[in-house]
């Protein structure tokens, strides 16, 4: 199997698949999700896109008895959000029983890094397929193209092969067509891309057909990403979608109760930690802990942070208004982890008041034995009666800087000499 | 002078009955906004201190004379509000709502394009013209009016800014928070085009992020058609490829939408790019006095 390429868009998986969850959904920013093969084939199956049947199997025995179910030859493939899966050795085609059952076992379980050095990813469940007799491989996608503010389309007769090494080296074999967002998109609208594509024409119609349904899982599922390489041509002229790549928005799930719960985990225990309490947070990986009100400026402070010479270890927006009790919560999460040296919390009060800032490091520092420096800036609404709680509470191991800067170079003093 | 909001606006608030709409349209008509409608289904012919409430937008247009709209509902409902909002006559929508779901953007964009009325947002504080009027969450206490016309994706990270500016003296013909989110009403090139024709404004201080590509459409824009000087900031150095920082929109996509390319793309074009937003604020007011 060639590797998954995708054109101008290309994915760091944020989970590792299907767990089933009871939690109650959290108030952070929702993240893009990225839907594994047979869950973007199970969207597409909906959508009268045809795919292969198969079943997924998370044990050696599921996916023996699975493959006796199906019939040989078939794929043996491993659900992780990653390209490259077949050079990684993670797509294996059984003629038998045995090979079957040895590729299974051979997969599941097994780390799987991307061809950029992403991951590495464990290998939790395969998914189990009929052999396709393959005559074409074809690429096909939609996108949501943010500056154009359009879905676009794009086909190529040169499937099953690096997309972006495609359009790279032959451009005008990758044919890009923008959707016009006041009209339907539909097969008779889809036609003339296919066409210029240079698709068999005895394809045209079924890959026209495709094109416009792949459109409408965009639209009816609140898709942002969808790629299909290869869409294929069987030996018996059926078009068929024999991968998928999909990415639901976040932001849609409160009307995909099915998405939603796929949605439900993510594969860093810290993430889901955040997650969890409510929090938008992102894991990297230096040794200082930070915490700031509003994404941009949560994003600014990691930047000054590296400029000083130090390593983030997370992105974390207390959000806007935050109040004692996100303080604690967000200690808590940027304490787990332990690689942390020194904290700065950098805080511009506009809505959020310095003083309740404040109070929940006093409240904090009460609840959880922090053991690292932390390092305070408060500035904007009423900083000034925050910084006389905390001058008050008189801390251990707490220090206040004047400015962003201060702080930063503050906090990467600190956390160099506690290493 | 200013761009967007100003004396004359008349604001109407969706969701003035709820607690935030209530806490922020009353903040905003205590600054001096012209607040004459709030906009509930279900709730017309009450009053929030004072402001009647109507059913629809179109209400507060034609009984009460709104020409401007502010949508503080939730997310699952914003869409429709927005919707409702770019027909019910208003010249200006600002929204404010967090989390609206992309493709309904992308649809809403259209239609208000379509329809010529100004979108602004989602995912965004607003808007705030220093003396004038203020739409949305903007802390007005942090700028001082002045010549300085700020257009931004993120808030907080503004507040920093005009806190900077304000400190060195100086203030804002206008601040605009264009939004966080993967498609947004009015985006930079948009307000870009306002201030260069707003003749309060004498410097533009754009505040860029990670994700998409509109600080280099900016910045070709900047080159062939506006006159004024342009200082920027962009955050997200070291943001990694893949994930989402917070906004919606904060995320690079493969090699595409990375800070290091959009600072490049607008220096490319002459634009100086500050390191912190300290020092944005500080290039910001050497320019200003060299003028």
């Amino acid at each position: 199997m060639p590797p998954r390429g995708a054109l101008a868009i290309s994915h760091v998986p944020g989970r590792a698949g299907r767990r089933s969850s009871d939690r109650v959904p959290a108030a952070a920013t929702p993240s893009p999700m990225d839907l594994l093969e047979y869950q973007g084939k199970q969207l597409f199956a909906k959508h009268g896109i045809a795919v292969p049947s198969g079943e997924v199997a998370g044990t050696v025995d599921a996916a023996a008895a699975a493959a006796e179910r199906i019939g040989y030859p078939c794929a043996i493939k491993a659900q992780v959000l990653i390209g490259g899966r077949g050079k990684a050795g993670g797509i294996k085609i059984a003629k038998d029983a045995d090979e079957a059952r040895a590729h299974a076992d051979a997969i599941i379980g097994m780390d799987i890094v991307g061809p950029h050095g992403e991951g590495p990813f464990r290998v939790d469940q395969v998914w189990v397929e009929g052999g396709s007799d393959i005559a074409e491989e074809y690429y096909a996608s939609i996108i949501l193209d943010r500056g154009e503010k359009k879905l676009l389309a794009m086909v190529s007769a040169k499937g099953g092969m690096d997309i972006e090494a495609v359009a790279a080296e032959d451009p005008e074999a990758l044919v890009k067509v923008h959707v016009d967002p006041t009209a339907e998109f539909d097969a008779a609208a889809a036609r003339p891309i296919v066409e210029a594509a240079g698709l068999a024409s005895d394809a045209l119609d079924q890959a026209a057909e495709v094109l416009a349904r792949l459109a409408e899982v965009a639209t009816e599922e609140d898709a942002t990403l969808i790629e299909v390489n290869p869409l294929i041509v069987t030996a018996g002229r059926e078009v068929v979608a024999l991968d998928s790549k999909v990415t639901i928005d976040g932001n849609s799930l409160f009307r995909h109760e099915d998405l939603a719960e796929i949605a439900d985990t993510v594969d860093d225990p810290l993430e889901q930690m955040a997650k969890d309490k409510g929090l938008t947070y992102v894991k990297l990986d230096g040794d200082v802990g930070i915490l700031a009100n509003g994404a941009g400026l949560c994003m600014s402070t990691l930047d000054v942070v590296a400029q000083a010479g130090g390593a983030p270890a997370n992105f974390l927006d207390a959000g806007g208004g935050s109040k004692a009790e996100a303080i604690v919560n967000a200690l808590e999460v940027i304490k787990a982890d332990e690689k942390v040296k020194a904290i700065l919390f950098n805080i511009f009060g506009g809505i959020t008041r310095c003083d309740e800032i404040a109070k929940g490091i006093v409240t904090a520092s009460g609840e959880i034995e922090l053991g690292v420096p932390l390092v305070v800036r408060l500035d904007g609404t009423n900083s000034a009666e925050g910084l006389k709680i905390l001058a008050e509470a008189d801390l251990p191991n707490m220090y206040e800087a004047e400015t962003m800067l201060d702080a930063a170079r503050l906090v990467v003093k600190l956390a160099e000499e506690n290493r | 002078m200013s761009i967007i909001i100003d004396e004359t606006t008349k604001l109407a608030v969706s969701g003035l009955t709820g607690r935030e709409g209530s806490f922020h349209g009353l903040r905003n008509k205590a600054y001096g906004t012209d607040l004459v409608a709030g906009v509930t289904p279900g709730k017309g012919g009450q009053d929030v201190e004072g402001v009647p409430v109507f059913d629809t937008i179109a209400e507060a247009v034609t009984e009460a004379g709104a020409n401007t709209s502010m949508i503080f509902v939730p997310a699952r409902f914003a869409g429709a509000s927005i919707d409702e909002a770019i027909d019910s006559g208003v010249e200006t929508v600002i929204a404010i709502t967090e989390g609206i779901p992309v493709l309904d953007m992308l649809k809403l964009y259209w239609k208000a394009k379509e329809a010529g009325v100004r979108l602004i947002g989602p995912n965004c504080p607003g808007v705030l013209s220093p003396g004038k009027a203020n739409v949305g969450i903007i802390p007005a206490q942090f700028f001082d009016s002045g010549p300085i016309g700020v257009v931004s994706k993120s808030g907080t990270l503004t507040y920093q800014i005009g806190s900077e500016l304000k400190q060195a003296g100086t203030g804002n013909s206008s601040i605009v928070g264009i939004g966080g989110d993967p498609i947004i009403g009015s985006d930079f090139i948009d307000i870009l085009t306002l201030y260069e024709a707003d003749p309060g404004t004498e410097l533009i201080v754009m505040v860029g992020e990670i994700g998409g590509d509109a600080e280099e459409r900016a910045a070709e824009f900047i080159a062939a058609e506006v006159s004024k000087p342009v200082v920027a900031y962009i955050a997200g150095f070291t943001a990694p490829p893949g994930k989402q920082m917070g906004h919606a929109g904060a995320i690079i996509s493969g090699s595409s939408g990375t800070a290091q390319a959009k600072k490049d793309a607008l220096e490319a074009k002459g634009v100086r790019v500050g390191e912190s937003p300290t020092e944005t604020a500080a290039i910001a007011v050497e320019v200003l006095r060299s003028l």
